[in-house]
């Protein structure tokens, strides 16, 4: 059934499959994820265990929207992975961040406002491509000794448009199951898909670091788009490799299964990853549409 | 002042990487002094130098400097030893084509090793160097892999067999005024024993190194495969470093440069197997096939190809999207695909005129007494189909047989839609028209006061459909009472889809528009540049439409935002289908597209030669359309090549229909056809 009939007809979700347990739902007398509508999120970047410091960039943007459409919920949502020398990582994610997220406001954001479409807007892929290609000559040009990570979701309604280069994630959280939606650019990667290596081995590969598409390096870059919908009680979760790396998908679902609220849940699993070594810098975003 | 600031930081900045430059005229050892700096490595820089102990000539030599910077003693340690035990090897190699070791030491954390100088451009710094459309000789780059193979073997079959690791253009120099050319081989990746150790997200795949070598295996195969990739990007320009790491098998050389023999591409695609099993054993054997490549190039290929004697061919520019109908071997007009390398074929015997691949012949044909430019339609057995003799026949469809027709006042270019017990149209007298499927017998009519050309859809027992008029009607498909009217600002010729009770369509005032399936009221319009004639479909969010302004849109359904948008060449008027995830339609500029429905990537495209009006239809793994000049063409869906081509007698706008193992389509030369599908 189409989400908006859903929503509309039902006025409440059907699903059990929310981040507050039935039980506890019932006990704190919550209707859990359908209060109202617009964004229930969570996030968190922390330095992990091992790193002098975060490299990793978030970036939220999270608002209503009234029209003729409807009342729709418009967001942005960016985690981004420097890396380079000493404080070279962390200038390239941040820059990167700001630049590709300043691009879709004035781009999209803004024109979605008005409310005559037309030929003359940017395409959405287009306007995501531009925004990340904006985003690589600003890393390019400022910090060439640094590079990024930039995985962008701009979500309109129960829309999901992803923007992505480099190994952070984006996956959906839904009915108690992680699906990943992007694909890594990274060595490992592409050596597992060629049956070269094994999952299992891909996680301790010792070139697991290195990507083969990231922003920042070159002049002319690949950006990969996704078009991903937010159903009903489920979640996008963006997160850098300091999470994925650290914890299992299985370790990342039980988590969520469990979490009392978003919040608690990017925090949950950032401790959880710390706990296993922290190794890296840990970046997550959580974002459901109530 | 901020000119001074701006002075003392750009010294800073140069103070701080001298650091680690040596300058001119500093003395190593106190036997080679620094001339200029040659390249900056990620390990540190290469020098040219003079040697001093030679005082009455000036003997050159390259000298590479690898800086550890690793701040563990014992990983340093290691590094200096493995640094010294393959210097140790390389100085005991003796071979014109393998740059000569000198000498080698260590000077605090920083290790050198001199070289011969080799004075000479390498092969990435002469890829680079050529203009955009422009390709090196193919047989001046099978002579370089022939040279290649015979360095490899040496090295290979040496007394301890070096496996080289890291064959790529840059670490082949030209010598200089070398005739006949001879390549020389620098740099053995000696500089590797002090990467390790790095930590965090980092970039570099270095794009030519065989899969096996990321876990550790290093064998004469993984040259090959080296060796392959650098072939590879020599001959094609597609540099390996700026793709995803093991794609070659998805770039073979004739995609980008299609001047390249076949015998080349095939030798060059044996050595980029994955499986180490599947590529030449030996570098003596891939030399043998390059030789037989070349061979047969000079002998007979190179005629084909206007052939370069300046190593910078002028060929065709390599093509972005992977384009089934290829351009050097086919004449300019001639419509059909080039399967390998076989000589071109003149228009006069191509191999598609009713006989093409598969001999396709009608099963049978029904003749209208006029023009058929709409699309036949399916129910309980019959084929609907109107004609510009102001006729919709049903005929049976099996063997074509007349089952029975309705005569209207004009001329119909609606495709007919079968609902239950009917088949509801609009015709150019300005009716809609509702008969009985079996017989043909009139239901009802509804009014409108343009000619209709826009075909009926029926959804939640209402029939919706667009006229002249320029509205879109809302009809009840049991009464034909007219329940609500859109009105655009221009005729509505596109046939309407609904979904999630949004009826959208679009019109020839430019703008797609969504309507509230209930009360007819707008939801949404989206403006183009030109008219709509395309019908709209959906593919999850997104809805995807041609203009007659040349782009191909994809909107979210919802907003109406757009979500990406191709541009072809000319206006398109075809409706897309979409099939797993691809969207097909054809545009006026002769070609037919498949797209990626959620990216707008072109998956292929296929050069028809001739207008494309009819909407494509799609079975498992076949795709059918008409064309301008009267083909019905059929390719395969995977891969966009052509399986047949059918000749009628007219231009084909009407759009094929599935059914039955056959492929029902209209000419303007008045018959129905049923090909076998």
């Amino acid at each position: 059934m189409n989400f908006w009939q859903k929503l509309f007809s039902t006025g409440k979700a059907q699903t059990t499959d929310t981040l507050v347990p039935p039980n506890r739902a019932a006990a704190a007398q919550q209707p859990a994820v359908w209060q109202g509508i617009g964004f229930i999120t969570g996030k968190k970047t922390d330095i992990g265990r091992q790193r002098e410091q975060n490299q990793d960039s978030i970036y939220t943007f999270e608002s209503f929207l009234e029209s003729s459409v409807g009342q729709d919920p418009f967001g942005i949502f960016v985690v981004a992975d420097g890396m380079g020398g000493y404080q070279k990582g962390d200038i390239a994610s941040n820059l990167a961040a700001r630049t590709a997220a300043e691009y879709v406001i004035r781009h999209i954001y803004l024109p979605y406002l008005s409310e005559e479409h037309s030929a003359a807007q940017i395409p959405l892929t287009e306007a995501l491509q531009n925004a990340v290609h904006l985003a690589n000559d600003a890393v390019v040009q400022q910090t060439p000794e640094g590079g990024t990570t930039l995985t962008m979701a701009v979500v309109m309604g129960r829309q999901a448009y992803l923007a992505h280069v480099g190994d952070s994630r984006a996956y959906l959280y839904h009915q108690g199951k992680l699906q990943q939606i992007t694909q890594d650019h990274s060595l490992v990667a592409r050596l597992v898909e060629l049956g070269q290596a094994t999952a299992k081995e891909a996680q301790s590969h010792p070139q697991r670091n290195v990507l083969y598409r990231a922003v920042g390096q070159t002049e002319s870059l690949e950006v990969e788009t996704y078009l991903q919908p937010i159903p009903a009680n489920g979640y996008l979760l963006l997160c850098s490799d300091g999470l994925w790396g650290m914890i299992t998908d299985d370790e990342m679902t039980s988590i969520l299964n469990e979490a009392v609220s978003p919040q608690q849940a990017a925090e949950s699993l950032i401790d959880t990853a710390n706990a296993n070594g922290g190794d890296d810098n840990i970046s997550v975003i959580l974002v459901g549409i109530g | 002042m901020p000119l001074e600031t701006q002075r003392l930081q750009n010294l800073n900045t140069n103070d701080a990487a001298n650091e680690q430059i040596l300058p001119k005229g500093a003395i190593l050892q106190n036997r080679y002094e620094i001339m200029r700096i040659l390249g900056l490595g990620g390990m540190g820089s290469v020098y040219l130098a003079r040697d001093l102990n030679f005082t009455k000539v000036e003997r050159l030599c390259a000298i590479k400097e690898m800086i550890s910077n690793t701040p563990d003693p014992t990983v340093r340690k290691t590094a200096l030893y493995n640094f010294e035990r393959e210097a140790n090897t390389l100085a005991s190699i003796n071979h014109p084509a393998i740059v000569k070791i000198y000498d080698y030491f260590s000077e605090g954390n920083r290790s050198y090793l001199v070289m011969e100088y080799v004075e000479g451009q390498n092969l990435e710094q002469i890829i680079n160097d050529l203009d955009t459309h422009a390709f090196l000789d193919e047989a001046r780059v099978l002579r370089w892999g022939i040279q290649i193979c015979d360095i490899l073997t040496f090295l290979h079959e040496h007394k301890t067999p070096i496996v080289y690791r890291d064959l790529k253009p840059p670490n082949l120099i030209l010598r200089a005024g070398s005739n006949p050319e001879q390549l020389v081989l620098i740099d053995f990746g000696i500089a590797k024993a002090f990467q390790e150790g790095q930590k965090g997200t980092m970039m570099g795949t270095e794009g030519y190194s065989p899969p096996e070598q990321y876990r550790g295996i290093a064998s004469p195969q993984g040259d090959v495969y080296a060796l392959g990739a650098t072939l590879h990007h020599i001959l094609t320009k597609r540099d390996p470093k700026l793709e995803p790491p093991f794609t070659f098998h998805e770039a073979p050389l004739r995609q980008f440069n299609p001047g390249i023999s076949e015998q080349t591409e095939h030798v060059v695609m044996k050595a980029l197997n994955y499986e180490m099993k599947e590529r030449y054993t030996s570098a003596a054997q891939m030399k043998a096939a390059l030789q037989h490549a070349l061979k047969s190039l000079t002998h007979s290929g190179g005629a084909h190809f206007p052939s370069p004697t300046d190593g910078t061919s002028q060929t065709r520019p390599a093509s972005q999207a992977p384009t089934v109908a290829f351009g050097q071997n086919v004449s300019p007009n001639a419509a059909t695909t080039v399967i390998g390398n076989q000589a071109a074929p003149s228009v006069r015997d191509a191999p598609n005129i009713n006989t093409g691949q598969g001999g396709v012949i009608a099963i049978w044909a029904f003749r209208a007494e006029d023009e058929i430019r709409s699309s036949p339609t399916m129910g309980d057995g019959l084929v609907y189909i109107g004609a510009y003799d102001n006729n919709v026949y049903a005929l049976d469809a099996k063997n074509g047989s007349f089952v029975w027709k309705y005569a209207t006042d004009g001329g119909i270019a609606s495709t007919p839609f079968f609902y239950k017990d009917r088949v509801i149209f609009g015709s150019e007298d300005r009716l809609i028209y509702a008969v009985t499927s079996h017989r043909g017998k009139i239901l009802w009519t509804c009014p409108t006061e343009g000619k209709v050309r826009s075909s009926v859809r029926v959804d939640f027992e209402h029939a919706f459909v667009g006229s002249d008029d320029n509205r879109l009607y809302a009809i009840n498909a049991q009464s034909g009472r007219v329940i609500w009217r859109f009105e655009a600002a221009g005729p509505i010729r596109s046939t309407p889809i609904i979904d999630t009770e949004i009826v959208y369509v679009g019109s020839d005032d430019g703008h797609l528009y969504a309507v509230n399936m209930q009360t007819g009221k707008m939801k949404w319009k989206f403006r183009t540049n030109r008219g709509i004639i395309s019908s709209p479909t959906i593919y999850e969010d997104l809805i995807l439409f041609g203009s007659q302004d040349w782009t191909f849109y994809a909107l979210n359904k919802t907003s109406s935002w757009s979500i990406w948008r191709t541009r072809t060449n000319q206006a398109i008027i075809s409706s897309p289908t979409v099939k797993d995830g691809i969207v097909y339609f054809g545009s006026v500029d002769g070609n037919l597209y498949a797209l990626d429905a959620t990216s707008g990537r072109t998956i292929w495209k296929f050069r028809a030669g001739s207008h494309i009006v009819s909407r494509p239809a799609v079975s498992d793994n076949a795709i059918f359309f008409g064309t301008n000049n009267g083909e019905v063409i059929s390719l395969h869906l995977k891969s966009g090549k052509e399986r047949w081509r059918f000749q009628t007698g007219g231009p084909v706008p009407s759009s094929p229909l599935l059914g039955e193992g056959m492929v029902y389509i209209g000419s303007t030369d008045h018959n129905l056809y049923a090909l076998p599908a």
